[in-house]
């Protein structure tokens, strides 16, 4: 999936502005040349469809049946309680996963950086290996390992650790558990590896200098790392952010969104109401263009806490 | 005691570090395991690699399509791949080379695009495809994902370190615009493409939503929908689904633990 990076200001811009001085009308020209087919491809498969989901947010009726119905999507919208479940799990994911995820990998990133540990490029190897997998593929793997008569029920069992097995997909806060813990085993390596990158741009003098101060690691991590590397933070906020939002993979193959929708995403449920059920695509479209405005919304927000600290 | 409060704390860094690269290796170390047993002794817990491998295959090879899904999910990734370095790297090149207000006002607009939930354009996609009759087919898999910001956005950021004067001294040389392009900016920039063909290909062998939707013929199947599938059995046979888990995430595996360095890059890249 595409990364965002839109916050990011052109932090060369005075040193292009001399190189401009050279360009002729001509290579002007040539230079939409090799714009043009990337950007006629966006415009169509992101711009249009985004003004064409909005017109169909205005029209009701099943299948391609489809007639003027005004606001009246968006009405059914605010009493539907699927839709509120849905965006009440999405919530619950991005809440609980992401801090967690975010503070882990921020963590790690931090050991790894640390020159006396030994065996650094074998730990960052193993940690970042999950983003090998694909999402359909680990949702899976997990649905498999935490199924009723699954491995860790076993394990768990032979350990005598618990007298019945643990019905993890069949119940509403552990089946939630199971998709934050997928997150969390996913992504972290992945978050990590943005940190380490950012890390490398740190002078190593600097926690030198913090360390015969009798800084503690804790005090290194939150008064040099964390700040440091907040612009990187938040850029990896904002994908969680975005990412956790739009869940689809995983609570389609691990739970299905189920029990009893507990974990249904809003991504997942636009899907239902556009393939699976009767289709209600103007329906699906409305769901779709308030999760549109939601993504914009809490990014907006997130760039601008960002910038304040 | 000074230098004991140091070890322990260095002990326990390790004690944290070994735990999670555990947790991050176990569950692929188990499906491979669970992929050579029977489903019986993959619920009774096994972790040694059994004998199984060979019959798993056997029975997934009866029950899916399995060769075609491979084929099928490499030919989208490859077309993918190819299609949308060419194109992606054309843009940045040109948003950077050539940039002027316009071009650096039009290069934030398609930074947008990367805001844009898939879920939120999943059904005008699908109903524009299904229109031109696209569905089920390479192009149809293909077309949304060749240009994206991301790329565009990654190779703008890399074509800031192509040194000036080879476009200068080719100029002087009697090269075209494109000219410079092909000879000269392709093969300097041959780490970034790297880096940004490991992405695009994972991202496309591994794409699930938008194949889910458009290719509904089973001929036209890709490996993450197969997989998918065989889940919705009532019964379901663990070392055969973890067989073809296994397959499908080989590739990637390989292409991650060869090209780890790129696809760190490629990931980071644009963030710079």
């Amino acid at each position: 999936m595409p990364k965002i990076n839109f916050f990011k200001k052109n932090s060369h811009s005075k040193s292009r502005q001399k190189q401009k001085i050279g360009i002729s009308r001509k290579q002007n020209l040539i230079g939409w040349a090799f714009i043009i087919p990337g950007a006629i491809l966006i415009f169509l498969f992101y711009f249009y469809p985004i003004g064409k989901s909005f017109f169909l947010s205005l029209q009701g009726g099943a299948g391609l049946n489809l007639r003027f119905a005004g606001l009246a999507n968006y009405k059914r919208l605010i009493s539907d309680s699927l839709f509120t479940q849905s965006l009440f799990n999405v919530c619950i994911y991005l809440l609980i996963q992401v801090p967690i995820m975010i503070t882990l990998a921020l963590i790690l990133a931090g050991l790894l950086n640390d020159q006396q540990i030994k065996f650094r490029s074998f730990f960052r190897t193993a940690i970042f290996l999950p983003c090998a997998t694909s999402l359909v593929s680990y949702a899976i793997i997990f649905r498999s390992m935490f199924a009723l008569d699954g491995f860790v029920n076993t394990i768990l069992l032979n350990l005598n650790l618990i007298a019945n097995p643990i019905n993890w997909i069949g119940q509403p806060w552990t089946a939630r558990l199971l998709i934050v813990l997928g997150l969390t085993w996913r992504w972290t390596g992945y978050n990590m590896i943005f940190y380490l990158a950012g890390l490398q741009n740190i002078d190593p003098a600097i926690y030198e200098a913090a360390k015969i101060d009798g800084a503690s690691a804790f005090d290194r991590l939150t008064k040099i790392t964390i700040p440091m590397l907040k612009p990187i933070i938040l850029l990896t906020t904002i994908m969680s952010t975005n990412g956790t939002l739009q869940i689809f993979d995983e609570t389609k193959n691990l739970t299905n969104g189920g029990p009893a929708n507990a974990t249904l995403s809003v991504s997942q449920y636009i899907y239902r109401l556009s393939f699976e059920y009767v289709p209600r695509f103007g329906y699906a479209a409305a769901i779709a263009f308030v999760v549109f405005i939601l993504v914009a919304v809490l990014a907006m927000l997130q760039v601008k806490v960002g910038d304040k600290r | 005691m000074k230098i004991s409060k140091f070890k322990l704390a260095l002990y326990g860094k390790y004690l944290f570090l070994i735990i999670i690269s555990f947790l991050s290796i176990f569950p692929l170390f188990w499906m491979f395991v669970s992929a050579t047993n029977a489903s019986v002794d993959v619920l009774a817990g096994t972790l040694l690699p059994g004998v199984q491998l060979k019959e798993n295959l056997t029975k997934l090879l009866a029950n899916t399509n399995l060769l075609r899904a491979l084929w099928n999910s490499f030919k989208y990734a490859a077309a993918a791949t190819i299609l949308s370095l060419f194109v992606s790297s054309l843009a940045g090149y040109g948003f950077e080379i050539y940039h002027d207000k316009g071009k650096d006002i039009l290069m934030n607009i398609l930074l947008l695009s990367m805001m844009v939930p898939f879920a939120v354009i999943m059904v005008p996609l699908y109903m524009m495809f299904g229109n031109a009759n696209l569905l089920n087919s390479t192009a149809g898999f293909v077309l949304p994902t060749i240009s994206t910001a991301f790329l565009i956005f990654l190779f703008r950021q890399s074509s800031r370190n192509f040194p000036r004067e080879i476009i200068e001294a080719a100029r002087l040389e009697g090269l075209t615009e494109f000219g410079i392009f092909f000879r000269m900016y392709i093969p300097v920039m041959k780490s970034t493409y790297a880096a940004a063909a490991v992405i695009t290909f994972m991202n496309a062998w591994n794409n699930y939503l938008w194949p889910l939707i458009i290719m509904q013929k089973p001929e036209a199947q890709t490996m993450p929908l197969l997989i998918s599938n065989l889940t919705s059995g009532y019964v379901i046979d663990y070392g055969v689904l973890m067989l073809a888990v296994a397959i499908s995430v080989i590739p990637t595996i390989l292409i991650f633990l060869a090209l780890q360095k790129n696809f760190a890059e490629g990931i980071v890249g644009s963030a710079k």
